[in-house]
């Protein structure tokens, strides 16, 4: 489980990186969404990894907080992929406009 | 009374959503309206952070106002924390917005749609991330702040805006995933997302759990210093805020210094050895932007440019200040903070009416034409509607000497009090007992008095070559609404300069209550809840 986890989030960031050093607008955005897929698996993994385990209280009487994983790490990779995936909209707007103002899909809108 | 003042601590970041959500409901015709509610919304917003700034100050006993979000006791719920420092910033924001504002009137939120409404979400963020006590809620301030920004950036359009805010927002995106992982790693290691609750958790960490601490504390340490614009993670920042619009690079200049405020409050949180933690770091990176900003600004052809890199310079100077580590160098660079974000505020605006009028006569400066925006020709055929004012040139030049003195740090105005201050701390009686820390201050002293030589050069050369013997003699055409918020803000700072004594003291007991952080916690997790609504005259 660990080892999984940890080689995800290992070539996803891996990818992501080598991607955002690209000189491509578009690979630049999907290096962001990997690298973003890459953070919030980690958020995930820093509430400790635990396989069956509800993050939902249930029930009102006495509860063995044992038997539950940590639900806030989930909270917060819900906002952070919300985040992500907002801001990646938005850079895509960014990118299609400068495509189209300088005709050319290099980061730095001109070849070179 | 009955009006509870604790709540008041949530309205900075209420007005503004409110304000900026209504305005969407109009039509961008409907400018006359936008403009009273940002006003109106500014305005509000002004006077509650006053407020605030009077309660936590002269009340003295609760060292902040605590507001607990959903009233959940303490440690559990998110809190908003209004204390001295956050609301002086406060204060500082909703001063600055308004002559940003007031300048946008006359032709800038014309060129864009949503103008107003970005802009006080701007507010909410900004404001949001002054107030709050908790981690997460402030990435979630800052990409708020981020996100309004984005589109700020961009407002007005061209070639050259579109090409700096890709790469604003490329860097911006890589800082905020930085930050997430920072949080994610110091939630891993204490299990509590709140700074107070962090900072009690962090002395009794055992085993990995610490250095874990640490490197996650970095990585929001990296994620605030990219904000903040410290070398070498500051190339973003110059093209971006000279090719951002007049206003919005005034209010920029506030975005910078969240970094900064973020960095500052995070850091003095977990000292280690009596220091800020990781203060070495962040005075080498501080005096090392300041000379990269001294090189920089010598070298920019134009103002535009220049005027980014009297940012670079302000933040090294701060960051370098904060490296110190002592309450009265802390207090020096509070107060330089307030005097040159207000400085370069007004020095955007100023840079950009006399460039306004410069594009068209060629450029003098403009060795690089990559300074200037491409498709900015279009917009200059913008009839003037207001009342152009007469004698325009000897306006822009007093006003423009006025800044000079401020940012250089020459007498009588407030760069001076800022400078002296700092220095005072660092060399006058009493700074001998820093021990360790001597060859820090000889740095910190030779670099705040270079970097203001340099600063005189750089402006006696843009004075002489605007003014005095400009290439073709020129007449700005200014309106009365566009050099208003550039007097109001030189008001300011002469207020600033005049009041320096009872805000130095305010800017000390702020420092201090950085400067003990046990002070914070017992205010944070001490908190009560506020008492159930018990039924109106029973």
């Amino acid at each position: 489980m660990e080892l999984v986890i940890a080689a995800a989030i290992g070539i996803l960031t891996a990818s992501g990186i080598w991607l955002i050093l690209r000189s491509r607008t578009y690979q630049l955005v999907i290096g962001f969404a990997l690298l973003a897929y890459a953070v919030n698996l980690f958020i995930f993994s820093m509430g400790r990894l635990r396989v069956n385990a509800p993050p939902v209280l249930n029930g009102s009487g006495p509860v063995d907080v044992t038997a539950y994983t940590d639900p806030l790490p989930q909270a917060l990779v819900l906002t952070a992929i919300v985040i992500s995936f907002a801001t990646t909209a938005l850079f895509l707007v960014v990118l299609i406009v400068s495509r189209g103002i300088t005709g050319s899909d290099h980061v730095d809108g001109r070849e070179g | 009374m009955s009006f509870a003042p604790v709540h008041m601590t949530i309205a900075p970041i209420l007005i503004p959503l409110i304000a900026g959500a209504l305005m969407l409901f109009f039509d961008e015709r409907e400018r006359r309206l936008k403009t009273v509610l940002s006003i109106g919304s500014i305005f509000s917003l002004l006077g509650v952070a006053t407020s605030l700034l009077m309660t936590v100050h002269l009340n003295g006993e609760p060292l902040a106002l605590v507001y607990l979000l959903g009233n959940w006791p303490a440690p559990v719920a998110i809190n908003l924390v209004a204390d001295r420092l956050a609301s002086v910033m406060l204060v500082l924001t909703a001063a600055l917005a308004f002559p940003a504002i007031l300048y946008a009137m006359e032709r800038w939120d014309k060129v864009g749609p949503h103008f107003h409404s970005l802009f006080q979400f701007l507010l909410v963020g900004l404001n949001g991330a002054f107030l709050t006590g908790d981690l997460f809620n402030l990435f979630v301030f800052f990409e708020v702040m981020l996100a309004a920004s984005y589109g700020l950036v961009l407002h007005g359009g061209g070639p050259q805006r579109v090409r700096s805010g890709l790469h604003y927002i490329a860097v911006n995106l890589g800082a905020s995933l930085i930050f997430l992982v920072g949080i994610a790693m110091v939630f891993g290691a204490t299990g509590s997302l709140n700074m107070a609750e962090i900072a009690l958790r962090a002395e009794s960490l055992e085993g990995f759990a610490r250095p874990a601490l640490h490197v996650g504390l970095a990585m929001l340490g990296l994620a605030f210093l990219i904000k903040a614009g410290m070398w070498p993670l500051c190339h973003w920042l110059v093209p971006a805020y000279s090719a951002a619009a007049g206003p919005v690079a005034a209010v920029f200049a506030m975005l910078s210094k969240v970094g900064i405020y973020s960095l500052l409050r995070l850091a003095l949180l977990l000292p280690g050895d009596g220091a800020a933690f990781g203060s070495r770091v962040i005075f080498i990176g501080g005096a090392v932007t300041l000379a990269f900003a001294s090189i920089g600004l010598l070298a920019s052809q134009s103002m535009k440019r220049a005027s980014a890199y009297f940012i670079l310079m302000s933040s090294g100077t701060l960051l370098a200040a904060f490296g110190i580590s002592v309450p009265g160098g802390t207090a020096g660079a509070l107060f330089y903070l307030l005097s040159s974000t207000l400085a370069v505020s007004a020095f955007f605006m100023l840079v950009e009416l006399l460039e306004r009028e410069q594009d068209a006569a060629s450029g003098i400066l403009a060795v690089t034409q990559e300074a200037y925006g491409d498709g900015e020709e279009v917009e200059e055929e913008n009839q003037e509607v207001g009342q152009v004012m007469p004698s325009a040139l000897a306006v822009l030049g007093v006003g423009f000497a006025l800044l000079a003195l401020v940012l250089i740090g020459l007498p009588p105005l407030s760069g001076f009090l800022a400078k002296l201050a700092i220095l005072t701390a660092v060399l006058g009686p009493g700074a001998g007992d820093l021990g360790a820390l001597g060859a820090r201050r000889t740095v910190l002293a030779i670099l705040l008095l270079v970097s203001g030589l340099v600063a005189l050069v750089a402006l006696s050369r843009m004075g002489i070559r605007t003014f005095w013997a400009p290439v073709e003699p020129f007449s700005p055409r200014v309106t009365v609404v566009e050099a208003a918020p550039i007097l109001i803000l030189l008001a300011m700072l002469v207020a600033l300069a005049l009041m320096a004594g009872p805000v130095m003291n305010l800017l000390l007991a702020a420092a201090e209550d950085l400067h003990h952080p046990a002070r914070y916690l017992s205010a944070v997790l001490g908190a009560e809840r506020v008492p159930p609504y018990a039924g109106g005259g029973q």
